[in-house]
């Protein structure tokens, strides 16, 4: 004799319970009349800005928010206008974004993958946010960069400087403005070798993770190309405070040039430690010892105090450029804020005004439209003079800054001075780089989520 | 050769660092029986302390100079600290170069203020419940102090200089012939560390109170039947504590720019020395501070590195498992302590 288990009311309890089930990850799945994710119906759009808020490199997230809320103010008709008035695209009025005002959620990145991907999924699916932008960490940027494409949202990255964010883990739904690690190198090793020659041995102390690993291949490989000789890299971990066992070893080994692929905190302590130690006084194999930091952030000079005088490294973008977009920029921001901007504020400034020019142009928030808009893009007037969105990997190729810790600063914000612009042409590298993922690397498909 | 004894002299310094926290964490745990997550928050404060007197005598007053711009283009304001309009640009020069040395003068008063605050107005409700309520409430006081220093200062780095004439390095191996450059802040740091350690002791060895402090931690019970107000001395001495891990992040100040976080990184460290020195120790705590500190110092060796990856990360804990597997006790601990 058979006892069937099924009755009526354990059936509809189980559908409900599935049926919820199906429906709730609403974010990668249909949303019933709508094309893509979070199509903005009413008469506002949302933007989310993924920052740091906390952590290490809070204040940097802090910046990058302040540029955001400028740029909004800036889209939506109010202030200035700032680079409004220089980009070369004049499809943005002040009157949104295809008429639609500009709103903002906001989520902490804490510099941490996982927080980061838990605040932009947050945004798109709670907030409803249509783009996700911001982030001072490669890490983050990479994590956040593949729940955007996973969601059918665009990702504008924020301040990500690993060759990886568009090289290997390059994502159609991810576009990246700022430089990266290649670039230091190609535009820094010439002036290196034309200021400290090309016979020097090269150390370098690099942070343990996709960030340091990439930035210290691309610069070991430019100097070398240009006769230097890379002696010994040594790893260190992200969370090293003291740097001093690190910097004890460089005096004996022969080399006459300290490389710190270290950001933030990291460079602030190892920069003080080298300096601590006398390095700098030093003469080796003949010649004056030398340290070169490959990416310099004001706010981190101004972590390093006297420590960065004279000392070469790269950015992105200084707020001492005389260009009329940068200028504009600079008035803007420091009318509002009483301060100069950051390299990761100007950035993340820039990538909201080209998304917005972007869906403009395209006319739609759907997100492979605007991939269709942004890629093979050439702009102007942004402070960092003529611009290409490459189509292959969404990189910006543009001119990249060489600068110096100044020796004399007439003020607090007048920290770093610009040695050589280097011409985009000198830092452009095949899509298919060896560095940055080689053949193998591809963007994948757009997703418009929906 | 050279670099062998650079490691020793940068474990010795490192080891200062954890053996004063571990000091302060031991004298807390030994007299009041509590587990102070917060002590990594009071090294931090002291750090801060230097930055603070810094900025203090920092405080400026404008001038408007037509002849230079900002970086908007209006008149430059050119900044002129009021010390150096009292004392005369020297003097003011001077005064300023030397703040984190005069910081010490502040940061006693100070970080004994906040840790008599600290016991009377929050640890002593937790005296009797579990050590893991201990943890979590301190724990969380640390999370609270590192926000508020966040939310003054920021979350960079702040550039603390130690005074010119104690910049720079010194031939520390001339007197054997060899050359050893090690920098004289770090040399300095290490000099206070000990003397700091040998006062700690001194106080309690050969002062009444000391003795008295000593005689509560070997058993409470008995001196307070005495007549004696055990637990007001206590009470002082965990603002003794707090004072040293104060001193300890005052004079740390220069060694590495002091930021709002540097307090956590050091705590779980200074517990590791704690427990490997042996649990209310404090001789213990000082010489494991010390021998971890030059183990982690050898462990970032390009050749320990090299033979073994990540050993530089793991080698304090590898250490604390072999020594508790061996001595269950740590190196120096005794019996009772921290046992049913």
């Amino acid at each position: 004799m058979s006892k069937s288990n099924f009755t009526r009311r354990g059936v509809l309890k189980t559908g409900a319970v599935a049926g919820a089930g199906l429906a709730l990850p609403t974010i990668f799945t249909a949303q019933s009349g709508h094309a893509f994710t979070n199509d903005p119906t009413g008469g506002t759009v949302t933007l989310g800005f993924n920052v740091p808020q906390t952590g290490a490199y809070a204040d940097e997230g802090a910046d990058e928010l302040r540029a955001y809320k400028l740029a909004v103010e800036h889209l939506n008709g109010e202030g200035d206008g700032g680079m409004l008035n220089t980009f070369t695209s004049k499809e943005l009025q002040g009157n949104g974004i295809l008429g639609k005002k500009v709103e903002y959620v906001t989520g902490d990145t804490q510099t941490k993958s996982d927080a980061a991907r838990a605040s932009a999924k947050s945004m798109i699916e709670k907030d409803g946010a249509v783009m996700i932008t911001g982030g001072s960490s490669s890490g983050v940027a990479i994590a956040v960069q593949g729940l955007c494409q996973e969601a059918g949202v665009i990702f504008m990255a924020g301040l990500t400087h690993s060759n990886d964010t568009t090289g290997k883990d390059r994502k159609a739904n991810g576009f990246r403005h700022f430089f990266n690690g290649y670039m230091s190198g190609a535009a820094l090793a010439p002036v290196l070798k034309n200021i400290y020659g090309d016979d020097r041995k090269a150390y370098h102390l690099t942070a343990d993770y996709t960030w340091g690993w990439t930035q210290q291949e691309s610069i070991a490989a430019a100097t070398e190309a240009l006769g230097w000789e890379t002696v010994n890299n040594v790893l260190t971990p992200l969370a090293s405070t003291d740097f001093s066992s690190y910097i004890a070893p460089v005096l004996n080994s022969g080399a006459d040039v300290l490389v710190l692929n270290h950001y933030g905190g990291n460079m602030v302590n190892s920069l003080t430690n080298a300096v601590q130690f006398g390095l700098r006084e030093k003469v080796v194999n003949g010649k004056d010892f030398e340290i070169v930091v490959p990416l310099y952030s004001r706010l981190m000079a101004k972590g390093a105090g006297a420590n960065v005088k004279g000392i070469h490294g790269s950015t992105n973008w200084h707020w001492s450029l005389q260009d009329e977009g940068s200028k504009a920029f600079v008035k803007s921001f420091g009318t509002k804020y009483g301060f100069p901007p950051s390299q990761a504020a100007h950035t993340c400034y820039v990538q909201t005004l080209l998304y917005a020019d972007a869906v403009t142009r395209a006319g739609s928030f759907a997100p492979c439209a605007v991939v269709e808009a942004l890629e093979g893009f050439e702009f102007d007037g942004l402070g960092n003079g003529k611009t290409l969105y490459r189509a292959e990997d969404h990189q910006c190729f543009k001119d990249v800054l060489v600068v110096r810790g100044k020796e004399n600063p007439t003020s607090e914000f007048d920290l770093l001075e610009v040695v050589e612009v280097t011409p985009a042409a000198q830092v452009t590298y095949a899509p298919d780089h060896a560095m940055f993922g080689g053949a193998d690397a591809s963007l994948g498909e757009c997703n418009n989520g929906a | 050769m050279d670099g062998l004894i650079l490691q020793i002299l940068n474990g010795l310094d490192k080891g200062s660092a954890y053996a004063l926290i571990a000091l302060g964490l031991t004298l807390i745990f030994g007299t009041l029986g509590v587990v102070n997550f917060a002590h990594g928050a009071l090294f931090m404060i002291g750090a801060f302390c230097a930055v603070t007197i810094s900025k203090i005598l920092n405080i400026s007053y404008e001038v408007i100079d037509p002849n230079q711009t900002d970086f908007l283009g209006n008149p430059l304001k050119v900044k002129t600290p009021y010390v150096e309009s009292w004392f005369g640009p020297e003097m003011g020069a001077s005064i300023i170069d030397w703040s984190v040395p005069l910081a010490i003068l502040l940061t006693i008063p100070v970080m004994m203020l906040i840790g008599l605050i600290m016991e009377r107005g929050l640890i002593k409700h937790f005296y009797n419940r579990e050590h893991a309520d201990q943890i979590l409430v301190t724990f969380g006081l640390a999370i609270v102090l590192q926000e508020i220093i966040k939310y003054y200062f920021g979350a960079n780095p702040i550039q603390t200089p130690p005074p010119e004439a104690l910049q720079g390095v010194a031939n520390v191996g001339a007197a054997i012939g060899m050359d050893l450059p090690y920098p004289i802040w770090r040399i300095v740091y290490f000099c206070f560390s000990l003397g700091i350690i040998g006062a700690v002791f001194a106080f309690l060895q050969f002062t009444t109170f000391g003795m008295v402090v000593r005689a509560g931690m070997a058993d409470r019970e008995t001196v307070g039947l005495l007549g004696i107000n055990i637990d007001r001395r206590f009470t002082i001495m965990f603002a003794i504590a707090a004072a040293v891990a104060g001193l300890a992040g005052v004079m740390y100040a220069p060694i590495n720019p002091p930021n709002y976080h540097m307090g956590m990184d050091f705590l779980v460290l200074s517990f590791v020395v704690v427990v490997v020195g042996g649990m209310g120790s404090l001789p213990g705590a000082v010489l494991a501070g010390f021998m971890l500190g030059i183990l982690e110092s050898f462990a970032s060796t390009t050749w320990a590195t090299t033979t073994l990856p990540g050993i530089n990360q793991i080698i304090i804990y590898l250490v604390a498992i072999i020594v508790l597997l061996t001595r269950p006790r740590g190196l120096m601990g005794r019996k009772g302590v921290m046992e049913e």
